[in-house]
């Protein structure tokens, strides 16, 4: 075993490039920003690449399977002799393939944003909370602890939050950003209590103890959790429910999604590292984690399948219909997360069982890097046009022909044409599902060719429909550091999916033969190339045939249109039932009782006080009389009272 | 010899008592006033002496007392004084009416 301690450096780096540029960014660093945060992020890129090498090439290996090795780890907490919280980091196939990734699709965006936010009058500050995101975001995939887990989850949120109302003079930032956290919190609370449960039961909060402990049928730990229930439910089918909601909180999953498409309003950048590549996949990457206890309890299993394929089917329908190029890709995001959690959820435990779990993982690695392809490019774009709105572009693919390349390699990626990543990833997710579960499978078939529609919708409108208006070419496609990251993107996005993960990333860990079905991908891709030549069809010149079709739909189009009303709902459920029943009520009773007791005692001592402090005259003589009164008093009481 | 009963001792002791709180509250001159309290402190002495004297005449405990009082009323006199004279300094007076601004 080689020494793995400079993974230390890994998450410690950007944040070393959090503090520079937080404290003194905007006095000493206000141009050299970009650099420094870049460069501290390449550092960490090119150490989370050679621990992945030395990890799964060198030494990871023990007896054929990958092991998971602890490093710098320490007891912070200390509870009780047994339960206690630790810090430290933990290596293991997953944590390693994220570090890879969050590092890599962070030090893209670190790039690309040199050239995009230059001129902004707070580029360090922007700088400052990238190297804070990531540093959460690495310190979160390589805790040791579930606790541990938790305080860089919330980390996360926050830097999401601060990077979400970056435009803070701008009303709708500020309140997408305020929506994220307020609707991710509230998933966090159920996610602390799903911690508090397993912990009690499992008796600590390591992973790999509590894996141990509540994996085993005759721990006495198991036979607790799986003994007690509430309402019906085995407590292990809770804990893992509520550890699961806060998981789909920040995965945006269905119905707490409603946060990432007003997330939006961040700088594309943020979009392409935050809200596409990785902190979403948080949800997926911390159920991946607790994977051998989700693989002990068939419930839950079948929550995170059907909260999946939901969240997919929706959000692609919702897709289709969006104008706002960003927000075409948030519910994109989504509905890939979603194929990730379903994936999961279908998925079983060891051997080839374990399909689902790779194929899951394998989506998660190549989904962040043509996802982060797609919201950069979106970004230039924007940047170009000046305008989030695909009715404001179109015709774009002469103007620039790099971002045009890469939108079209990453479009092909999604919608899972071989020989691009996404086509791997995607056909283990579908063979997976066809092997364990026959309704999940149609759906997703379904929702990969509506995947195929919106993307081609998307990318049709933007670089073909009508012709450039010219007056818009005043500058050209962007500055060499925002073409780089494309470039180097689209070649990650073409190339991703040729890396062997089943013989990398297993449930157990043990490496599996790979063997790919030509047959099986036939339908998947033949769908997705007819979806393919449908929005070429519709949208590759400007015609009215797509205006006839969404109102030959009619209602679903509007009530797509309208996000199946779902913001709707959660308004409705705020103001007007939990404001007018619980809130207003808890505001009569503060304002009237709990005020008023405080304010009928100070009124009370006021009037006493002013009623005595007559008393107080500033005469000595005064004072000893009251002296002697008192000495008089006592005098009597001692005399006659005292018995 | 004819002792002097007890009783006039004491009668002669609550006189004093009294004449020094009369005067401790009827006059206005600080040093008066201290020359009050001198004479309540003395109208102690009597008693403690006196009961010395007839409760328990082998022992020095009363007379103990007395001196101890006698003691701290020379302390007491000193700072009285020292503080009359400040507020004559601040005053121009040494009325104690005229010092009443530590009041509410």
């Amino acid at each position: 075993m080689s020494n793995y301690s400079y993974i230390a450096l890994i998450p410690l780096l950007p944040l070393a490039s959090f503090i520079l540029l937080g404290l003194w960014g905007r006095k000493y660093f206000k141009t050299s920003a970009g650099i420094i945060g870049t460069a501290s992020l390449l550092a960490s890129t090119l150490l989370s690449l050679y621990a992945a090498y030395s990890y799964f090439f060198v030494d990871g290996k023990i007896n054929g399977a990958y092991g998971k090795v602890e490093v710098l780890k320490y007891t912070w907490l200390q509870f009780s002799p047994g339960l206690s919280i630790d810090m430290g980091f933990l290596l293991d196939p997953i944590s390693i393939m994220m570090i890879v990734v969050v590092s890599f699709v962070s030090l893209m965006v670190h790039l690309f944003s040199i050239g995009y936010m230059k001129g902004e009058e707070r580029f360090a500050t922007y700088y400052s909370f990238l190297g804070l995101f990531t540093f959460s975001m690495l310190g979160l995939v390589l805790s040791t602890n579930i606790f541990q887990i938790y305080i860089f989850w919330e980390l996360v949120g926050v830097s999401s939050y601060l990077l979400i109302g970056f435009y803070y003079d701008r009303p709708s930032a500020v309140a997408a950003a305020k929506k994220a956290f307020i609707v991710t919190r509230f998933a966090d609370f159920g996610f602390l209590i799903g911690i508090l449960i397993l912990g009690f039961y499992g008796g600590t909060l390591d992973f790999g103890t509590l894996l141990q402990r509540l994996t085993s049928i005759q721990s006495s730990e198991f036979i607790s959790i799986t003994r007690a229930s509430f309402l019906g439910v085995s407590m292990l089918t809770w804990g893992l429910l509520l550890v699961f909601m806060g998981g789909a909180g920040k995965s945006a999953l269905f119905p707490l999604h409603i946060w990432l498409p007003d997330a939006m309003e961040g700088p594309t950048p943020v979009s392409a590292l935050i809200h596409a590549a990785t902190m979403v996949v948080a949800g997926v990457y911390l159920v991946a984690r607790l994977f051998p206890l989700f693989a002990m309890d068939d419930a839950a299993l079948q929550v995170v399948a059907y909260a999946g394929i939901l969240s997919a089917l929706l959000a692609a329908i919702i897709a289709c219909t969006q104008t706002d190029i960003k927000r075409v890709l948030a519910y994109s995001t989504m509905s890939q997360i979603g194929f990730m959690m379903f994936a999961l959820g279908v998925s079983g435990y060891g051997e080839s069982k374990g399909l689902g779990y790779t194929a899951s993982m394998f989506h998660l690695f190549t989904h962040a890097f043509f996802k982060s392809l797609l919201f950069l490019c979106a970004g230039s774009i924007i940047h170009l046009v000046h305008s989030n709105d695909m009715k404001n572009m179109g015709g774009l693919r002469k103007l620039m022909p790099v971002t045009h390349f890469g939108f079209l390699i990453a479009c092909l990626a999604i919608s899972g044409i071989p020989p691009f990543a996404g086509f791997f990833s995607k056909e283990g997710i579908l063979m997976a599902t066809y092997e364990s579960n026959k309704f999940i499978f149609f759906i997703a078939l379904f929702t990969s060719a509506l995947t195929a529609f919106y993307m081609f919708r998307l990318y049709f409108s933007i670089f073909w429909n009508k012709e450039a208006s010219t007056e818009k070419t005043h500058h050209g496609e962007g500055s060499l550091s925002m073409k780089v990251p494309l470039i180097i993107l689209t070649a990650c996005s073409i190339l991703a999916g040729f890396v062997p993960f089943s013989k990398l990333i297993t449930t157990d860990g043990i490496p599996l033969e790979e063997h790919m079905n030509l047959l099986f991908s036939i339908a998947p891709v033949g769908l997705a190339l007819l979806a393919i030549l449908l929005a070429a069809n519709l949208y590759k010149k400007a015609n009215t045939r797509p205006q006839k079709l969404s109102q030959s739909l009619g209602t679903l189009y509007i009530a797509a249109k309208r996000k199946f009303y779902i913001d709707e709902v959660y308004l409705f459920i705020t103001q007007k039932v939990v404001f007018n029943l619980i809130g207003r009520p808890a505001a009569w009773i503060d304002r009237n009782i709990i005020d008023g007791s405080v304010n009928l005692l100070a009124t009370v001592t006021g009037k006493t006080s002013q009623g005595i402090k007559g008393l107080q005259s500033g005469s000595v003589q005064n004072y000893a009389l009251y002296f002697f009164s008192g000495i008089a008093a006592l005098a009597v009481i001692f005399i006659y009272l005292w018995k | 010899m004819e002792t002097v009963p007890l009783t006039h001792i004491l009668f002669v002791s609550t006189a004093l008592f009294c004449i020094g709180m009369y005067g401790l509250f009827t006059r206005r001159n600080l040093i008066t006033m201290l020359m009050a309290i001198e004479l309540i402190l003395n109208s102690v002495n009597i008693n403690f002496v006196a009961f010395n004297k007839y409760l328990y005449p082998y022992k020095l405990d009363g007379i103990f007392f007395v001196i101890f009082i006698i003691t701290i009323a020379a302390a007491e006199a000193a700072v009285a004084i020292a503080i009359i004279i400040n507020q004559y300094r601040t005053h121009q007076s040494i009325d104690v009416e005229d010092a009443t601004e530590l009041k509410f």
